[in-house]
């Protein structure tokens, strides 16, 4: 399945290269984070974009202010059940303000979309057509959420808030 | 108790919608069996032996008359017309379609109630004091913190798919009845130094195939910090909880295996990053939830009563009732009225429709509407008059609910079991029944005393067998049920695992094993001591003697 953003298919210009294939001199390459770690110097040199590819164990705290040097970082779903790059997430948005393409691959499901939108996930690599047929459903699923945390939608808090101002509206 | 505003109702509403939406994929085919599970359970929908059960939230314990009449329509529409209260202060129906599923996720909906989280490897409704709010002992309402801890908690997107179940107990009293040293995160209200109140946080207790003691992670955690600090710890989970096997996933494994001064160092460097963040409480956002546990209106009433106590001199029956039952209340002139969900040869934790209609009309006359849930699976009456006392033992009685057994030997926690219960190895209920009949007479029980005795049908532990006085554990041998006795179990502030006394016995057997344990204590007890007290002076020697004497 190709790269879903906003719900619909979009154009994937980034390549995934191995850890032993030399990365192309134009950029567009995701590496994975070893790599990175291994080769930061001449990497980080490269007057190119560069993406990194996070394993769901990789400790996100490393890459720390170093975040946006990346145009995108691949985050992992190796079982839809482990919910590890859900936290990775969160870490790189809101603590170390990664602006890039943060993208989910692996076991993406449409019953975690809304999960994954709120914890910062903005580009999806799925298994199968059913994230693009159930988009606009999951998407519309829950008005708004209790936690006031990385959203995409109202909290209830920020609704009871808005309500109390406009009484007439309650 | 808590009233639901708009905002709140729509949220509950829309997740019937979106729970509908799920199952009808699933019934098209269209989510496999693997993906739909974790979504039927974070809406409280397992698959059991012979149907689905719907586990539904009770969120520490809480509930009104009208929400109590929501549950006995449930079991009416949609089960064999009665519920099962479970340890965790919640209501589970056992014979569920999959079709009416979201059918009776509308009518908890419509009542203000939900089952969400209330399984799956989230953080699940949160327990509590039952007696929040009325008991004399109480520093502050828990109820308020199990509230905001339910709001932050549900449809969490980072803690939606942790590596195992999380469970959350808050108590706001020096007793602790609502067991937080055997949850993964237990919560005690305590005064500091400076006399403001605020959290010891424990972690990594638990029961289940391996019963661990929380351990203290804070000694005292302000207010404003609950959610930041709690959040540090579910991220930790979240990051380091093994999730290579089903049976070393939960954090008291992680704490066990790392240390708990790791674990802590570990949290505070997470709880650093976030303290002070946007899930810092507000004093005024505490204050709007706090509001709503605020102390009802109490109609001035008279503590002594000249009628109740006639009544109590004249009919022994009343005063044994009043004695064991019916404890004191923080406002003069009312008391705490428990209802007891275990007469003799029942299931413990059974209530009808009928008997759910029941106490929801004696609540909405006699109690201000209100109901409590219990972790040893009864109901309470949180707010009734001394006065009404009389006329509220008769109409109980008429029930099934008066019992008078509350804490005693026949108040058994017992776990669904294998007439039921997918993972079990063997039966609880029945076994429950045998010794309530076995000790049916109500002066022996009261002779005994004080004493718990929690049965589970598997290592799975939900009828917490580790921290009964006398625990037993259904094992399978050959295709034949066996039990393990264990002693000297308490889940209390001085917390213990029971200890395993000796070889499994037989189902029949149980029943005169229980019978021996008894006798082993009344024959060695001092005056007032309680079994097991008893058992931490003699250890399981007189016992282990005594039982197994008759085997050889």
């Amino acid at each position: 399945m190709p790269l879903v953003r906003d719900g619909a298919i979009v154009a994937d210009p980034w390549i995934s290269v191995a850890d032993d294939a030399p990365v192309p001199r134009d950029g567009g390459a995701i590496v994975s984070f070893s790599r990175w770690k291994a080769e930061r110097e001449a990497l980080s040199g490269l007057n190119a974009p560069l993406g990194l590819a996070l394993a769901n164990t990789d400790d996100v705290t490393e890459i720390g202010a170093a975040t946006n040097r990346f145009g995108v970082i691949a985050l992992s779903f190796p079982k839809f059940s482990d919910g590890r790059a859900y936290s990775q997430a969160r870490l790189l948005r809101e603590r170390y303000g990664f602006k890039g393409e943060l993208r989910a691959t692996g076991a993406v499901l449409p019953d975690q979309l809304v999960h994954m939108l709120r914890c910062g996930f903005d580009a999806f690599l799925p298994p199968d057509d059913r994230l693009l047929r159930y988009w606009g459903r999951v998407v519309a699923s829950l008005p708004a959420f209790y936690q006031p945390i990385g959203t995409v939608k109202p909290t209830v808090e920020g609704l009871r808030e808005a309500a109390a101002k406009r009484p007439a509206a309650a | 108790m808590y009233v639901y505003d708009r905002q709140d109702r729509m949220f509950v509403q829309a997740r019937v919608e979106q729970f509908r939406d799920q199952a009808n994929r699933r019934l098209a085919g269209e989510i496999t069996e693997d993906e739909f599970k974790p979504l039927r359970l974070q809406n409280g929908l397992y698959l059991q032996l012979h149907a689905y059960m719907l586990r539904v939230a009770i969120p520490y314990g809480t509930l009104n008359a009208k929400q109590m009449r929501a549950l006995a329509e449930i079991a009416r529409r949609f089960d064999r017309s009665y519920g099962h209260f479970t340890t965790r202060q919640n209501i589970q129906f056992n014979w569920i379609k999959l079709e009416e599923a979201a059918d009776a996720l509308q009518v908890l909906a419509d009542a203000d109630m939900h089952a969400i989280q209330t399984s799956g490897n989230c953080i699940r409704n949160v327990t509590a004091d039952a007696w929040a709010g009325v008991a004399p002992d109480e520093i502050e309402d828990p109820r308020i913190w199990g509230e905001i801890l339910r709001q932050w908690s549900t449809a969490h997107p980072e803690f939606s798919f942790l590596p195992r179940k999380f469970k959350i107990a808050v108590t706001g009293s020096p007793a602790d009845r609502a067991a937080v040293r055997v949850h993964d995160v237990g919560l005690r209200m305590h005064r500091n130094a400076e006399g403001q109140v605020g959290f010891e946080v424990m972690v990594g207790g638990g029961l289940g195939r391996t019963p661990m003691i929380g351990k203290t992670l804070k000694d005292w955690l302000p207010k404003e910090d609950l959610l930041t600090y709690l959040e540090a710890v579910m991220r930790t989970y979240n990051r380091y909880g093994r999730r290579d096997n089903l049976y070393k996933a939960r954090i008291k494994i992680l704490v066990h295996e790392i240390g708990v001064e790791k674990m802590r160092a570990d949290v505070e460097k997470e709880f650093a990053a976030v303290k002070g963040g946007p899930l810092s409480l507000e004093p005024g956002t505490i204050d709007a939830i706090a509001a709503h546990f605020a102390p009802a209106a109490y109609a001035p009433k008279l503590a002594f009563v000249p009628e109740h106590e006639a009544l109590k001199r004249s009919n022994p029956d009343y005063a044994r009732w009043v004695a064991t039952n019916v404890v004191p209340h923080r406002q003069p002139g009312y008391a705490i009225v428990n209802l007891s969900l275990k007469p003799v040869g029942g299931a413990p934790g059974d209530a009808t429709a009928e008997q759910m209609d029941a106490v929801a009309d004696v609540a909405e006359q006699y109690s201000l509407g209100e109901l409590r849930v219990t972790h040893t699976q009864n109901l309470v009456l949180p707010h009734v008059a001394v006065e009404d006392l009389r006329t509220i033992w008769a109409k109980v009685t008429a029930v099934g609910f008066a019992t008078p057994n509350l804490g005693l030997l026949t108040d058994i926690i017992a776990c669904p079991g294998l007439d039921f219960c997918a993972l079990a190895n063997a039966r609880s209920i029945p076994i429950a029944q045998r010794i309530t009949q076995r000790f049916a007479d109500l002066d022996r029980v009261h002779e005994i005393g004080p004493l718990s005795l929690k049965i589970s049908g598997c290592i799975n532990a939900c009828g917490h067998h580790h921290v009964g006085g006398i625990g037993l554990l259904g094992v399978e041998k050959n295709g034949v049920e066996f039990y393990q006795i264990t002693l000297g179990g308490d889940p209390g502030p001085e917390a213990a695992i029971g200890q395993l006394l000796g070889p499994a016995v037989s189902g029949p057997e149980a029943v005169d094993a229980v019978e021996r344990v008894i006798e082993a204590y009344l024959t060695h007890r001092r005056p007032g001591e309680e079994f097991v007290a008893t058992y931490r002076r003699l250890g399981p020697a007189p016992f282990k003697d005594h039982v197994y004497a008759a085997r050889a």
